[in-house]
């Protein structure tokens, strides 16, 4: 049985749960001397990175060492990828270095799908982010540091605010806090809203004002320059003025709630720096949480004989 | 290996608490509730009694049975000392040298009270066989600090050691063939304090 992460719609209440709890056990190590486990011991994890990363690829890779398995990173700039080497070849060269593990990155979505079922590789295929499709240890990380902050998800109210149509961060939020039981509101311009998202499981709408004082978490998404070949609003000052979170509207949130974003941010246009430097501005901590979070999963999918996350290969397989 | 500590296993392995899969033969019990108490009783003034009195002693239950044990035997040592000594739990699940063997599984709770450099700790389990779980906790430790003296105290010691390992404190000394298999329930967790000695399910 192979075992991959490749959506966070694969993912069980279960599932989702037991990832959060390993990760909360792992995070207690951080107050230790010794921050080291040897349960991936002679394991080599693959960091495939065809995009730029930093926090992304950084915590894989110091999950991954914590956990005492080999890191290799990889990343197309400076690699054959350059030259003009395929998906298939690149994969299986990796193969034959014995990847117990290939983490990657890509900017084609269904990259890491293609690379877990096409046979050419053996090892678990763990997506971190493809294209505009899902990032699921991200959806994850932010539900840890919700459930960090605010206890539970049973009826929480989620707003995620900003560019949707390019997101993989809030496909993968929109899954996993259906799942774990949040309400999830998305509030973005008509022309950064994907088609079709009619159908997924949370609210849309266009006036960010009406939403604050009933949100329990508010996540704001970074504009997604490299990926806008249209104009998709008139204007950065227009963009900021509707649908930027300033101190303004931090003030009409709830006391309780929390403004998270899944980074980089581009101060001073999504968010101010007033209210990212906020105590209630978590950009931080998702970054720590990240760690304990991608090596709760890469515990449970490699550590056993097999996967302690049982529907993940389900649905990420055809065979 | 087949790892036979079944009542560790069991509760380590399953969120929710579902013993009845290994639950061929429901057995019978070998240890009641006084039984238990009165083991637990002479356990703790035997740690006194080796470390002439409760100074420097810290006691670390291991997952999940030897985490209530550890706490109870602290409480019966400061009956008898006037102080309580500091009780915790060490999970040793990363450090076990049969992960690859099976299933991933989730985590039992590390809670150190305090710094462990020089001082004596007492490891407190439900049962003893193979050993490996005792290596596994001495694996462990060494990443935490430096003791001074480990100690270890097992409620029931049934025998089959794979490794040169022996407890310093036992409840009952059980032994048992390999096809038994040996159930200790404690209040905190089950309701009810006994041990119970069955023979082993299809599971293995």
């Amino acid at each position: 049985m192979k075992r991959h992460l490749l959506s966070a719609a694969d993912l069980t209440r279960d599932d989702a749960l037991l990832i959060l709890d390993t990760g909360e056990e792992l995070a207690r190590l951080a107050d230790r001397p010794i921050k080291k486990l040897p349960t991936l011991r002679g394991r080599t994890v693959v960091n495939l990175f065809y995009e730029d990363s930093t926090r992304t690829r950084t915590s894989f890779e110091a999950a991954a060492k914590r956990l005492s398995a080999d890191v290799i990173n990889f990343s197309a700039k400076g690699s054959s990828v350059s030259k003009g080497e395929s998906l298939k070849d690149t994969a299986l060269t990796l193969e034959a270095m014995g990847a117990d593990a290939v983490v990657v990155r890509h900017q084609a979505s269904g990259a890491p799908h293609r690379l877990a079922n096409s046979g050419w590789i053996q090892g678990a295929v763990i997506n971190a982010g493809d294209g505009t499709h899902e990032h699921p240890t991200q959806a994850l990380l932010d539900a840890f540091t919700m459930r960090r902050r605010l206890g539970s998800f049973d009826g929480r109210r989620v707003t995620i605010v900003g560019d949707i149509l390019h997101s993989r961060v809030a496909r993968s939020n929109v899954r996993l806090l259906h799942t774990l039981g949040a309400q999830v509101t998305l509030v973005a311009p008509p022309t950064l809203l994907p088609v079709g998202v009619a159908t997924w499981p949370c609210a849309v709408s266009y006036d960010l004002d009406a939403e604050l004082p009933k949100s329990d978490v508010v996540m704001m998404l970074r504009v997604q320059h490299e990926r806008m070949n249209a104009a998709f609003f008139p204007s950065a000052r227009e963009y900021s003025r509707r649908y930027g979170l300033d101190g303004r509207r931090f003030a009409a949130m709830p006391e309780h709630a929390i403004v998270m974003h899944p980074g980089p941010m581009n101060r001073g246009m999504e968010i101010t720096a007033e209210v990212a430097d906020s105590p209630r501005s978590t950009i931080v901590e998702q970054v720590t949480n990240g760690v304990s979070v991608r090596m709760a999963v890469l515990y449970l999918l490699l550590s056993g004989s097999e996967s302690a996350i049982g529907q993940i290969a389900q649905i990420g397989e055809s065979e | 290996m087949n790892m036979p500590e079944k009542s560790r296993d069991e509760t380590v392995s399953t969120a929710s608490p579902a013993p009845d899969s290994a639950a061929a033969s429901p057995g019978r019990p070998v240890l009641e509730a006084s039984d238990i108490r009165r083991a637990l009783t002479r356990i703790a003034h035997e740690i006194v009694e080796r470390n002439k009195g409760a100074r420097d002693l810290v006691l670390l239950g291991i997952p999940t049975r030897g985490v209530p044990l550890a706490r109870r035997l602290a409480e019966r040592i400061g009956e008898v000392e006037g102080a309580t000594p500091p009780a915790g739990s060490l999970d040793v699940t990363m450090y076990r040298d049969d992960l690859a063997l099976r299933p991933a599984r989730g985590l039992g709770r590390t809670d150190i009270p305090g710094d462990l450099d020089d001082k004596v700790v007492v490891l407190v389990d439900d049962v003893l066989m193979s050993g490996r779980t005792i290596r596994s906790a001495l694996d462990a430790l060494k990443d935490i600090g430096r003791p001074r003296a480990v100690q270890l105290a097992v409620l029931v010691d049934r025998g089959h050691r794979e490794l040169p390992i022996r407890a310093d404190f036992v409840g009952k000394n059980l032994p048992t063939s390999l096809s038994e298999s040996v159930a200790v329930r404690v209040e905190e967790l089950d309701g009810l304090d006994v041990v119970m000695l069955g023979t082993k399910g299809e599971r293995s």
